[in-house]
């Protein structure tokens, strides 16, 4: 079954550049449907990046990020072939995670 | 629905399923946030403050000055509010969060970042706008707080307008 995350990491001397890309609404709970009603707050609420079994990077957000969100970020270390994992949470308690190899 | 396993279904329940339950309202202009656990704190009272200032108290503590060492990268015209790319970097020292906010959004806080020891003090991102607006990046670095502005123009709405 495919996961919503979708991850590049590509390690380049020291650094390993990240690049995730995630399928969700991130409904921010302001916008209303057709109808006009509210379209209820349906987004990610705390993504996190664990490589070696450490944090290397926590999103914290909120209905103000954009549909199908993006990030990108680095960190020191990581090997090409190392896993890096990656999960989260959203408002309603939904979870998804994933692991990528570092390229 | 993907669930990782046991920790998300005992953390549902530990803390409340009736609170779980109120989620499927749609009436609130945020859910509560009974998943989540309470070592890496999701800074929920920030998300719910509307002007920055206040959003800014409650994730850190503290005040922001201005710095030219804090760079942001945003587009002058955002065509699309409901995805506008932002980024920043810093040439400062020891940073360990930086945070995104919208002057002009419903709930000023958009994203917040925890940055450990090791992990560099860039982060690009893609965020909505309500209008026209301030956008301001903040950094904590070695304790204190930073920040840079912009103001980005938005041609159509990132709220549905």
């Amino acid at each position: 079954m495919a996961s919503s995350i979708r991850v590049r990491a590509t390690a380049s001397g020291e650094t390993t550049e990240v690049q995730a890309l995630i399928q969700h609404p991130m409904d921010s709970g302001f916008i209303k449907d057709a109808k006009g009603e509210i379209i209820p707050a349906h987004f990610i609420q705390q993504l996190t990046f664990e490589y070696d079994g450490k944090n290397v990077f926590t999103a914290d957000w909120g209905g103000g990020v954009s549909k199908d969100p993006y990030v990108k970020f680095a960190f020191k270390g990581g090997k090409k072939g190392d896993e890096l994992k990656v999960s989260w949470v959203d408002n309603k308690g939904a979870t998804d995670t994933t692991t990528a190899k570092i390229q | 629905m993907t669930d990782v396993g046991f920790s998300a279904t005992r953390r549902l329940i530990l803390q409340g399923a009736g609170a779980v339950a109120l989620v499927g309202l749609g009436n609130l202009p945020f859910g509560l946030t009974p998943a989540l656990a309470a070592n890496d704190k999701y800074p929920e009272a920030a998300f719910k403050a509307k002007s920055e200032a206040d959003a800014i108290k409650a994730l850190y503590g503290k005040t922001a000055e201005p710095s030219d060492k804090v760079k942001m990268d945003a587009p002058e015209i955002a065509e699309n509010g409901a995805v506008v790319p932002i980024s920043v970097t810093t040439t400062l020292a020891d940073v360990t969060s930086i945070s995104f906010l919208v002057s002009e959004n419903p709930v000023a806080l958009v994203a917040s970042y925890k940055i450990p020891a090791g992990t560099l003090p860039n982060v690009a991102n893609r965020i909505k706008m309500a209008r026209t607006s301030n956008v301001i990046v903040v950094v904590e670095a070695g304790g204190k707080l930073y920040s840079a502005n912009k103001e980005v123009k938005v041609t159509v709405g990132g709220c549905g307008g």
